[in-house]
C-alpha cells in the first residue's frame, strides 16, 4: 500500500491521522443529530409507556429484525473490503463493497415494504385515506418512527451511493486510496450503529 | 488480512441481535428496556472497536469518539433532569393535551 503525501503534512502518518480525525469529527456530529431524535423517543416512552408499547407492537418485527441482520452483514463486508484494499487486493475489495451496496439496497427495499404496510394500516400520520391512531401519543410514536427511520434511510441511500462509487472506481487504474475507502467504511458503520439503537427502541419496546 | 477476527465479530453481533429479540419477549417488565439498551451499547462498542478499527487508531481519533459519547450523555442527563425534576405547577402543565 502506498499513499501520496500532500502539503502541509510533514509525514504520511500525520496526514493519515488528520484524514481519519476529520471523518470521525463529522461522524460525531451525525451522532448528535441522531442522538437528539433517540432522546426524543426516550422521553415519549417515559411519559406514554402504554401507548408507546402498543404502537411499537404494530410494527413489523420480522422485517425490522431481518433488516438489522442485513445491515450488520453489510458492515462485515465493508470491513473486509477495507482490509482487502489496505492489502492491495483490489478485486476482493471491489466485490466486497459492491455486495455491501447491494445489501444496502435490500435494506431500503425491506424498509419500503414496511412503509407500504404501515400506509395500508393507517399508521402513516397525515398520509393516506385511513388514519388509525388510538391516542395522540400513538400518532407521536409514528411521527418519531418516520422521522428516525426516514433520516436513517436517507443516510443508507448516501452510503449505498458511496460504496457503489468506490466499487466502481476499484475496477480501473485509479482506485480510491486506503484512507478514502476507510472513511467511506466508517460512514457505513455509523449508519449501522444508528440502526442498532433505533431497532430496540422502535421495534422491541413491548 | 485479519478476516477471521471480523467474521467472529459479525457472529457475535448476530448473537447479540438474537439475544435482544429473545429478551424482549421475557416477562420481566421494565428490565427488558435496560437489557435491550445494554445490548445495543455492546453491539455499538463491537462495531466501533473492531469494524471501525478504533483498537488501532491514534489517541486523537479515539478522543473524538469519546467526546461524542460524553456529549450524548450530557444531552441525556439534562433531558432527564428537566423532565424528571418537574413538579406540578399552575404555570407549567406537561399533560395539557389530555
Amino acid at each position: 500500500m502506498t499513499l501520496a503525501r500532500h502539503e502541509p503534512f510533514p509525514d504520511i502518518a500525520r496526514q493519515r491521522e488528520a484524514d481519519r480525525f476529520g471523518m470521525v469529527v463529522f461522524l460525531a456530529s451525525e451522532a448528535m443529530l441522531f442522538g437528539a431524535v433517540v432522546m426524543g423517543l426516550f422521553a415519549l416512552r417515559t411519559f406514554e409507556p402504554a401507548a408507546f408499547a402498543a404502537t411499537s407492537q404494530r410494527l413489523n418485527l420480522v422485517a425490522g429484525s431481518v433488516n438489522t441482520a442485513v445491515l450488520l452483514t453489510s458492515s462485515l463486508l465493508v470491513a473486509i473490503g477495507a482490509e482487502a484494499r489496505a492489502g492491495d487486493r483490489l478485486r476482493l475489495a471491489k466485490w466486497m463493497l459492491a455486495a455491501a451496496a447491494l445489501l444496502g439496497l435490500a435494506f431500503l427495499a425491506i424498509k419500503g415494504s414496511e412503509y407500504l404496510q404501515e400506509y395500508g394500516e393507517g399508521l402513516m400520520p397525515g398520509v393516506g385515506p385511513k388514519q388509525d391512531f388510538a391516542t395522540p401519543a400513538a400518532r407521536m410514536f409514528m411521527d418519531g418512527y418516520f422521522v428516525a427511520t426516514g433520516l436513517h434511510a436517507l443516510h443508507v441511500t448516501i452510503g449505498v451511493a458511496l460504496l457503489a462509487g468506490c466499487a466502481w472506481r476499484l475496477r480501473g487504474d485509479d482506485p480510491p486510496s486506503v484512507v478514502g475507502i476507510g472513511n467511506v467504511g466508517l460512514y457505513w458503520h455509523l449508519v449501522d450503529i444508528v440502526w442498532v439503537f433505533l431497532f430496540p427502541i422502535l421495534y422491541l419496546s413491548r | 488480512m485479519r478476516v477471521g477476527r471480523l467474521v467472529f465479530t459479525w457472529a457475535a453481533l448476530l448473537m447479540l441481535l438474537s439475544l435482544t429479540i429473545a429478551s424482549s419477549f421475557l416477562p420481566i417488565g421494565e428490565w427488558r428496556q435496560v437489557i435491550n439498551f445494554a445490548i445495543a451499547i455492546a453491539k455499538a462498542a463491537l462495531i466501533l472497536w473492531i469494524f471501525m478499527q478504533m483498537r488501532e487508531e491514534a489517541a486523537l481519533v479515539r478522543l473524538a469518539v469519546v467526546v461524542a459519547a460524553v456529549l450524548l450523555l450530557v444531552l441525556g442527563s439534562l433531558l432527564a433532569a428537566d423532565y424528571g425534576l418537574r413538579s406540578p405547577s399552575p404555570y407549567v402543565r406537561i399533560d395539557a393535551a389530555r
